[in-house]
């Protein structure tokens, strides 16, 4: 259907807490809203109902759901019928790998008060739904990097709070 | 913000939106951009933000980092194709990809990934294109992956940028090389055809890459490659095992197993990857265990044998508690099943019907059950009375959603095997019996649907009944009419099929009381069906009331009517293809689109449509409502349920007629037959157990097999040796088993010239479609992209950005002569890349079969010459080619023409030339599993010549200890014929089975190949001399063995012991393991650091274990071994092996 359209490997990143609630969402490929969405509720819903000891992929229309649950939050990818699922779950935790990094021992309320850090780094490791960096340390370098660009900017210290 | 995070209420969130519309109208571009950012939150939580998009390219073009950074978050995550304001971006963007600063290029490519147009793609292209060589790493790696988005939007960017991109594949950074891999095998996925020649450069990074994430798309892109290119699979066999037993990232070993699936490589190393799945299924993460499910299921569809072996693994996967580990082993069963152990299975899975919990899953499995039965039209099924117990026993299920479908397969057994109908009958007749137990569930496709099949099939084939009056007394009872309208209306006509026959029986035997009787019953019992709420039944069952008035009237007055009512039924029913109406031609001249009449206002209602039997159009219908049965009833059943199961395991049941047949059976008195204790209140009487026919079927089958076990041991003393190909196939073959009976398995009818099917399904809109485009032609002038002249550009080409792009942008003339110039270059740089290609491959020993040439005269020549000589500077020679192409073959053919010929092993595929370059011979030296003291030779015969080779013969020069194996009566002299002939440049393998008594040494057979040489000039014979080599390595089996086993195996002390040391060793660790693995068999057990321990088995049961220690520049090899002299000879090959390192 309309998502085999203009996409390749991870065709969205869905992260929600236990109750439900998106806290980042990152699309791949391009949908009208509405059908966003539509997509989250769904995928929402048929991951918070799964037992906790099933396994981690779910065939969902023709792609697969590939998702991990930690702590309180649930990370996951929809890929491609050919793809890796393992790798996919390396790839979501090597992300969470990278918040650890960056915020020191992550947690949800991390994401919800510094979302667009975890979108910074997930750019920063993920380019149009493929890894663009396979070195841990590479990555995070880039993004402390840049970081010390922002924190160096005098405007950053007058940014008014939000 | 924590605020609208805790209480996102309607009016706070329209508060706030009116917050951030104060604040974008400010000046301050920090407050737009803290603006712009809340704006992102809300997005995310769903709120429609595109009104804004004009402030969030205003805050993308601010020049703070940290503001442009925000804006292009915000435009990658809400910006589309369809938002207008985008392509104001343009300048912008490009502004940013030339920005001095590294972040804001590569803030500004990762916003093109997400929210890249087709008019963006082409304006931008080229810009990108020139990113690609950035002197920034970090840079460079974004350019290439975005040029894949890119590609896409703007498919005509591909040819002017591909060049480059190919450049990137050796890029110094692993980072973009890893980049460029990406795009290119994500391109070649999707059109691998145009990507074949770039296979020799990514076999050259498969084998030299240690990134994991990198290894996984080539390996996949090597599964789209093989394909089209079947030599490539050989290629892979070494690669791939090494890195399926170095490897310890699961999803590097998926990717591999997958791979190897997909290409259908040599059998052995299937075998090995079954083995590995079959670890991944043992393991107790669920994730594992479901994708080993999903690769078996895989496997299963080009090998079942080597999946039917798992058949225990599997099963004990339906008892996960993981739904969708029951579900994917369900999906197995079906495609395991085979004559033999159809039984096995079903009996298992109908114990797991018993035990289930919830509707769903039973479900699930009933119509697993019925697939797995009915598949490729019963081909597994031995034995139809076992069936049709399966299936009357299903009809103890309660509150299935499927009786339909159970009720199909009973009509269709039962009128496509005749054989059968007897005992179909019989049973439906205790179905009817006992239709109060299973009436209680009228929802429409409940269970009650078997009757429809039960009364039909009684109706039908009436003439088998044994009690008719019985079963027509049985559909007459008023119990009958709370049945759904459809069943009654079966109910109503098929007893008049029974009245016709019992009717006839009677006057046939002059008993005129008795049919006057069943008349009189007739007329009684039919008015409850003339009251009938259904109309189909009232009208049939009047219709019916009437003629039977009539006929009454007829007996009174003596007149004989059996005959003329069993007109009425006269004539057999043919089944009919589900599809037979489709394939009808259409006559010339009728158009089906015409109206005949025209169409009524008001269309007819759905429900009225006729009700098709052998479709399963029905399910689509069903409606999810609960079934209503109360829970008294469902807990009385239960126990009736559970008692007779505990009391009456082998319980026969009472209608004499059947009891009758098993006594014909033989071996039928080995059965425990439990008396029936009457005290035992039987709820379901007459209920058949399937059980009983697995344990007959056993029986039957064991006595079949003795008996033609006797056939072929006389067999086997007239031809033995002759069946070399089979005798690694141990099983009982599918083949042998025979039915019970006799089965005629009527075809389904199609109508006469049937069209051919019209099964054509290829997505037109598929996106990569456009990405079908030739890259090895040269590029065009028309092809290049467009290029805006933009100061920011020129100042920020790299110098070495030469690309024929940049030139192309230069005067006309001095064009062409430079992409001239360029193109010659390119072929110059190819061929050498060719050559490093082949040098590398030879040093591995591994034939790449399209580098080899075609013979030609001048070779010929070479060749005979040097046989003649039997020059010993072979070695001189080999060291001196590589320089013409002619050499190359030669040097290849070397290796085996010397006076040592090759270590062979199982897996290592060695060159055998046969000289001449006529043909080619390869070998692979195979240990049997089913026998300790039997080898298979499997050589590939390859001809290389012009000319036709036929009568190809082998022989051997036996030694005292390894033979080969001849057709029984044949002398040592004799040599075996090659079974088959080769037109030039075909290939072909034959299998040799030798014969050996120890396997402790090395072994060389000298041989020779004689073969008649056909061609226009006339045959003539000709002979090659070749050796065989049986290293030590080849007797090995690679066994994986788990480090607890291993451990109590040299804790056991009844090892010898024996050492070695290489020095000069530079390759690394995990190549040398590698190396050990492939070329001697051996896996490995356990690794830490520059440690690892190493285990083998030999054909003959040997234990070999090995310590492998790396130190500096050497290596040590300590082995234990049962058998002294084998170790010391596997070590040495070893060290011959690691020496050439």
């Amino acid at each position: 259907g309309c998502l085999r359209q203009q996409t390749w490997k991870i065709h969205f990143i869905l992260l929600f807490s236990r109750q439900g609630k998106l806290r980042l969402q990152k699309w791949y490929t391009t949908l009208p809203d509405k059908e966003k969405k539509k997509i989250i509720r769904e995928i929402v819903q048929i991951i918070l109902s799964r037992n906790q000891k099933t396994s981690s992929f779910v065939d969902w229309k023709d792609l697969k759901l590939v998702y991990k649950r930690y702590a309180s939050l649930y990370f996951c990818c929809a890929i491609e019928d050919q793809d890796n699922e393992l790798l996919t779950l390396e790839v979501v935790h090597r992300y969470v790998e990278l918040l650890d990094r960056y915020f020191g021992n992550v947690c949800e309320l991390d994401i919800i008060f510094n979302f667009e850090k975890a979108y910074f780094i997930l750019d920063e490791f993920i380019i149009g739904g493929e890894v663009q960096e396979t070195s841990k340390r590479s990555a995070v370098k880039a993004i402390e990097d840049s970081d010390m660009l922002q924190e160096t900017v005098e405007e950053y210290m007058n940014k008014p709070a939000f | 913000k924590f605020l609208f995070v805790c209480f996102p209420q309607a009016k706070y969130i329209s508060q706030c939106i009116d917050e951030i519309k104060q604040e974008l109208k400010q000046d301050n571009i920090a407050v737009k951009a803290n603006a712009v950012c809340k704006l992102t939150y809300l997005q995310m939580l769903g709120y429609d933000i595109s009104w804004a998009a004009f402030n969030i390219i205003e805050v993308m073009s601010a020049s703070k980092f940290t503001f442009k950074r925000i804006g292009y978050l915000a435009a990658s995550q809400c910006f589309h194709e369809g938002t207008d304001v985008i392509m104001l971006t343009t300048n912008q963007i490009r502004k940013d990809l030339s920005s001095p600063n590294q972040y804001d290029t590569g803030v500004a490519l990762t916003g093109l990934s997400c929210f890249v147009t087709p008019d963006l793609a082409r304006d931008l292209a080229n810009d990108i294109m020139t990113l690609m060589s950035h002197t920034k790493p970090y840079i460079r790696k974004k350019a290439v992956l975005i040029m894949y988005k890119v590609f896409l939007k703007y498919p005509e960017s591909l040819r002017p940028a591909f060049p480059r991109l190919k450049e990137k594949l050796e890029d110094p950074d692993p980072g973009v090389q890893s980049a460029a891999v990406n795009v290119i095998c994500e391109l070649a996925r999707r059109n691998p055809k145009n990507y074949l020649s770039l296979a020799p450069l990514f076999f050259k990074l498969m084998t030299s890459s240690t990134n994991n994430w990198v290894l996984i798309k080539i390996i996949k892109l090597f599964g789209a490659l093989t394909p089209l290119e079947p030599r490539l699979g050989k290629k892979l066999i070494e690669p791939l095992t090494n890195l399926i037993h170095s490897t310890s990232a699961m999803s590097l070993l998926y990717e591999c197993v997958n791979t190897v699936i997909a290409v259908s490589m040599t059998w052995s190393f299937f075998q090995l990857c079954v083995q590995k799945l079959r670890i991944l299924i043992e393991d107790s993460d669920q994730n594992l265990k479901y994708l080993g499910l999903l690769a078996m299921s895989k496997i299963l569809k080009t090998h079942p044998k080597s999946v039917q072996s798992h058949k225990d693994l599997i099963l004990q996967c339906l008892d996960d508690k993981d739904e969708s580990i029951r579900l994917r082993a369900l999906d197995l069963l079906y495609g395991m099943v085979s004559k033999k152990n159809l039984m096995e299975i079903v009996k298992k899975l109908m114990i797991h019907v018993d035990k289930a919990e919830g509707t769903t899953y039973r479900d699930e499995l009933l119509t697993k059950i019925i697939d797995i039965c009915s598949q490729s039209n019963y081909q597994y099924i031995t034995n139809f009375e076992w069936y049709i117990s399966i299936l009357v026993e299903l009809t103890r299920l309660e509150g299935t959603r499927h009786g339909h479908l159970i009720a199909a397969q009973m009509l269709d057994v039962a009128i496509r095997v005749k054989a059968i109908r007897k005992f179909a009958v019989s049973q439906m007749a205790m179905l009817l019996d006992n239709a109060h137990l299973i009436a209680s569930n009228t929802q429409r496709n409940g269970i009650c649907e078997v009757l429809y099949a039960a009364a039909w099939i009684c109706g039908e084939f009436s003439e088998h009944l044994e009690e008719a009056n019985q079963t027509l007394e049985a559909m007459l009872r008023p119990k009958v009419t709370t049945l759904p309208g459809h069943i009654q209306a079966v109910y109503v006509q098929n007893m008049v099929k029974l009245y016709a026959s019992i009717l006839q029986q009677k006057e046939q035997s002059g008993e005129k009381e008795a049919a006057q009787e069943i008349t009189q019953l007739m007329i009684e019992r039919l008015p409850q069906f003339v009251q009938s709420a259904d109309l189909e039944v009232q009208e049939r069952a009047s219709c019916i009331l009437q003629l039977i008035k009539y006929i009454q009237k007829l007996q009174i007055k003596e007149v004989p009517v059996a005959e003329e009512v069993i007109a009425l039924f006269a004539g057999e029913l043919n089944p009919v293809a589900p599809k037979a109406q489709k394939k009808v031609p259409v006559p010339e001249g009728l158009d089906l689109d015409a109206w005949i009449n025209e169409p009524p206002s008001d269309s007819e209602s759905e429900d009225e449509k006729p009700k098709t039997i052998f479709h399963d159009e029905e399910q689509r219908h069903s409606r999810h409502r609960q079934p209503e049965i109360d829970e008294e009833e469902l807990a009385r059943r239960r126990e009736a349920r559970k008692q007779e199961q505990a009391n009456n395991p082998f319980y026969i049941k009472s209608s004499p007629s059947p009891q009758k047949r098993y006594q014909d059976t033989p071996g039928v008195e080995h059965i425990p037959v439990v008396q029936i204790d009457l005290s035992v209140p039987l709820k379901v009487p007459g209920m058949p157990m399937s059980d009983q026919y697995v344990k007959l079927e056993e029986e039957r089958r064991h006595k079949q097999k003795l008996e033609k076990d006797k056939k072929k041991k006389k067999q086997k003393k007239e031809k033995r040796g002759k069946h070399h190909r089979h005798n690694s196939l141990h099983t009982e073959s599918e083949e042998d088993i025979a039915p019970a009976h006799h089965v005629d398995i009527i075809t389904e009818e199609m109508p006469e010239n049937a069209l051919p099917s019209d099964e054509d399904d290829k997505d037109p809109n598929d996106p990569y479609k456009a990405l079908d485009i030739d890259l090895d032609k040269p590029l065009a002038d028309s092809e290049k992209l467009p290029v805006q002249r933009h100061r920011n550009v020129e100042t920020l080409k790299s110098p070495d950005s030469e690309a024929p792009l940049v030139e192309k942008k230069s005067k006309k003339p001095k064009k062409k002569e430079k992409k001239h110039k360029e193109k010659e270059r390119d072929k110059g740089k190819k061929k050498e890349k060719e050559k490093k290609v082949i040098e590398e491959e030879e040093e591995k020993k591994v034939i790449l079969q399209d580098l080899h040439y075609k013979s030609s005269k001048h070779k010929k020549k070479k060749h005979k010459k040097e046989k003649e000589e039997k020059s010993k500077d072979k070695k001189k020679s080999k060291k001196k080619s590589h320089h013409s192409e002619e050499e190359t073959t030669e040097s290849v053919q070397n290796g085996t023409l010397d006076d040592e010929p090759l270590p062979v092993s199982s897996c290592a595929l060695a060159a055998l030339a046969l000289g001449e370059g006529r043909s080619q011979t390869t070998y692979d030296i195979q240990g049997n599993l089913q026998n300790d003291s039997q080898v298979t030779v499997s050589v590939i015969f390859e001809n290389k010549s012009t000319s036709f080779l036929k009568s190809m013969e082998l022989n051997v020069l036996d030694s005292l200890n390894t033979k080969m194996l001849r057709p029984e009566g044949s002398s040592v002299h004799d040599g075996i014929p090659v079974p088959f002939q080769l037109p030039p440049g075909i290939s072909n393998e034959a299998q040799f089975v030798f014969t050996l008594q120890s396997i402790v040494m090395a072994q060389k057979l000298k041989g020779t190949l004689s073969f008649i040489v056909k061609n226009d000039e006339g045959s003539t014979h000709e002979k090659l001399d070749f050796k065989l080599h049986f290293s030590c390595a080849s007797y090995l089996i690679t066994t994986p063995c788990y480090s607890d086993a291993f451990a109590k195996l040299l804790e056991s002390g009844d090892l010898h012991m024996s050492s070695i040391k290489v020095d000069g060793i530079s390759i690394s660790f995990q190549h040398l393991l590698a190396k050990i693995c492939f070329h001697h068999h051996f896996s490995v057990v356990e690794r830490v650091d520059s440690c690892a321990s190493m285990y083998s088995r030999s054909i003959q049961g040997h234990h070999v274990c090995l310590l492998v220690k790396k130190g500096e520049n050497s290596v040590s090899i300590d082995g234990k071994c049962n058998d002294s002299t084998l170790l010391s000879n596997l070590l040495d090959e070893m060290k011959e092996t690691l020496s050439k390192c």
